[in-house]
């Protein structure tokens, strides 16, 4: 196929990388004083690959000798890794500016790393996966350290680089493993060597180092202990950005790469992310319950979130890998309108982080208070908000496989989960009042918090569509 | 075939002796130099062996970036000797151990290793640097500019996390001082005899 038919399938790719590159010009002969158009360039260019997604016409084809992969569930997923750009970028505008950390680097950092999500969504190729694992990885290191001044920023982005570098030195290490059996780094061929002596070590051993790598990107216990810290360390938006667009990109690919090359291993791999679900799950419950920063909280729900999506990811099959769609798609709508509201805080010009921050919040700001309730709720996975559903057809997926005591344990880390949950708001709504916050919240913060909320209540209207796309996404995946 | 035996020789003795001269000079900025040096044998034993893009990325890489990183650290930071040589002798034996297991796994897999039949064949009439360009720039196309935007990222990072512009510098600007007029520099008073400025 000549270069200029395969061209048109990578728009997304080639908008965010010229994008990125373009504006980067724009900031270095502007200076400084750019940082604000530079960033509301980034949010148009990850609009604009947002809209070249949705409205491409969904078809299955390859690109670059098969290194580049397009289908619905690749999709499906990029759609999801841009709006949660897009909307963390357009956050981070009014916190940077409150702190004095405009800079144009910041919103191109972003867009690079959006650029390498991309990538690794539509690897094809192991030395594609690993590239555009890197770009995206390499970005977010910089970012966690973006705040120069603060010692825990410069910490959580050393400790973010050195256990990263590790991690993809695990990662590059079962890649490599699975090129000695197989000859070829393209996904295909792989597929087939595993296919043809699928019990052989090298292939068992290459997805177990493979599956520690992408373990580490996803947080999952016990590969977690970077999370808490590089969370509360990095600034308010950064961690926004880190709690959605790079997990749900490692998420999409672990996927796409245990349904393809490694299929036919299937009855390893599931005990084995079967016991990383449970770990997390669990670990995301208990240990929240100690925590008093809410980055921190954040960071375990996080883990624990990954654990539940995890679950589809185990059970396999279209009901499965449909869960774990409709739960990212549901965990980016949450995520988002939770760190919306943790901007909110802010006293006297300056970020609170603390869960007693919020006592009485009913009484100084009601609205908000509902909001983050509602969120609260959600993540907890209270019937009928969107988090319940999100958790139901994971279990669902679970049982469907036959993996009855995930499901329970599932069930049961909610209840734990819950608990943590429920204490925000009971913070927030018995508790006698602290100090209210500054005002006015920004009206970008404003309108991603009551779009996230309204969306959390009445996701049960939209059920349906999204089931369907993430079915039709699923499907797409195993026609390939 | 003479000339090649000798310039292998050459090379390798001074290799092996530029790499004892790493690990026994006093001075560390010595111990790089002579990094240095042996960086250069192996890249003439590379040209030897009929490998000369490795050998040519061997100078860039590790002569050009690596030695000269180590060289700005070694000159920058402080490194006392005396204090890395105490308690030599402590840890000497576990130094050995580490030292004996890595040969030992080094002599295993060089006498369990076959070279598959065929690997090694090259297509004629093509050196390897010819051979990587044409695979590179065509198969490879996407992956080389995949790479190529990592490298820009690592540029901006280290421009972000370290490029700080002060205030209160001054800077030399060559185009004021030139279009600086003799009536802005120069004020010309009358002093009263006697009373000073």
């Amino acid at each position: 196929m000549p270069i200029a038919d395969q061209l048109p399938l990578l728009w997304p790719e080639l908008i965010l990388g010229l994008g990125a590159m373009g504006l980067l010009l724009l900031g270095v002969f502007n200076g400084e004083g750019s940082a604000r158009n530079v960033t509301l360039g980034a949010v148009a260019t990850l609009l604009a690959a947002l809209a070249v997604v949705v409205f491409a016409p969904p078809k299955t084809a390859q690109a670059f000798g098969g290194m580049f992969v397009t289908n619905d569930f690749v999709l499906f997923a990029k759609a999801l890794v841009l709006a949660g750009s897009a909307a963390t970028l357009v956050l981070a505008l009014r916190f940077n500016a409150a702190e004095a950390i405009e800079r144009f680097e910041f919103p191109i950092l972003f867009l690079l790393s959006t650029l390498g999500m991309l990538l690794m969504i539509s690897a094809g190729d192991l030395i594609a996966l690993y590239l555009g694992l890197e770009l995206s990885s390499l970005a977010l290191y910089v970012l966690a350290a973006y705040r120069r001044d603060s010692a825990r920023s410069a910490e959580a982005g050393l400790k973010y680089f050195v256990l990263g570098a590790l991690a993809s030195g695990l990662l590059v290490y079962g890649a490599s493993l699975l090129y000695g059996i197989s000859g070829t780094t393209s996904f295909a061929g792989v597929g087939r060597a595993i296919n043809a002596a699928p019990g052989s070590l090298g292939a068992l051993v290459g997805l177990v180092f493979l599956a520690a790598g992408f373990a580490f990107k996803l947080s999952l216990v016990p590969f977690h202990m970077w999370t808490p810290d590089v969370y509360e360390g990095a600034p308010t938006p950064v961690t926004a950005f880190f709690a959605i667009a790079p997990k749900i990109a490692a998420l999409t690919l672990l996927t796409r790469v245990l349904q393809g090359p490694l299929f036919g291993l299937i009855d390893i791999w599931q005990q084995l992310f079967g016991v990383l679900a449970l770990a997390s799950m669990a670990f995301g419950a208990f240990a929240a319950i100690a925590q008093s920063n809410i980055k921190r909280l954040m960071a375990y729900s996080s883990i624990g979130h990954m654990g539940y999506a995890l679950v589809g990811v185990a059970a396999g099959g279209a009901s499965g890998v449909q869960g774990v769609l409709l739960y990212l798609t549901i965990y980016l709508v949450m995520n988002l309108g939770t760190f919306a509201c943790i901007l909110a805080m802010r006293r006297d010009g300056r970020m609170v982080e603390e869960i007693s921050d919020l006592a009485g919040l009913n009484r100084t700001h009601p609205g908000l208070a509902m909001a983050l309730a509602i969120f609260m709720f959600s993540l907890a996975g209270l019937p009928p908000l969107a988090g319940f559903f999100g958790k139901l057809y994971v279990f669902l997926a679970a049982v469907e496989a036959g993996f009855v005591g995930l499901a329970i344990a599932g069930l049961l880390s909610s209840v734990v989960a819950a608990y943590y949950y429920m204490r925000v708001v009971k913070v927030m709504y018995f508790d006698e009042p602290a100090d209210a916050f500054d005002r006015p919240f920004g009206r970008v913060t404003t309108s991603i918090l009551g779009a996230t909320a309204v969306a959390t209540v009445f996701f049960f209207l939209v059920l349906s569509p999204v089931l369907d796309s993430a079915l039709r996404a699923a499907k797409s995946l195993f026609a390939a | 075939m003479l000339i090649q035996s000798l310039a292998f020789y050459l090379f390798a003795s001074v290799a092996i002796a530029s790499g004892v001269m790493v690990i026994s000079a006093r001075n560390t900025v010595h111990a790089v130099l002579f990094l240095i040096l042996a960086f250069f044998n192996a890249a003439g034993l590379f040209v030897l062996l009929g490998a000369e893009f490795l050998a040519m990325i061997l100078i860039i890489v590790y002569v050009g970036a690596v030695a000269v990183l180590f060289l700005f650290v070694v000159m920058m930071l402080d490194v006392d000797t005396a204090a890395i040589r105490q308690g030599f002798l402590n840890y000497l034996p576990v130094g050995l151990l580490v030292g004996a297991l890595l040969l030992g796994e080094l002599a295993a897999v060089f006498g369990g290793w076959v070279l598959t039949p065929g690997v090694a064949s090259k297509a004629p009439a093509l050196d390897n640097t010819e051979a990587l360009g044409r695979v590179l720039y065509t198969d490879y196309a996407f992956l080389f500019i995949g790479a190529s935007m990592v490298l820009l990222l690592a540029m901006i990072g280290a421009i972000v996390l370290t490029f700080r512009q002060r205030a209160g510098v001054r800077r030399q600007d060559a185009a004021t001082q030139i279009n600086r007029r003799r009536d802005q520099a120069i004020e010309l008073r009358k002093l009263a005899s006697g009373s000073g400025a």
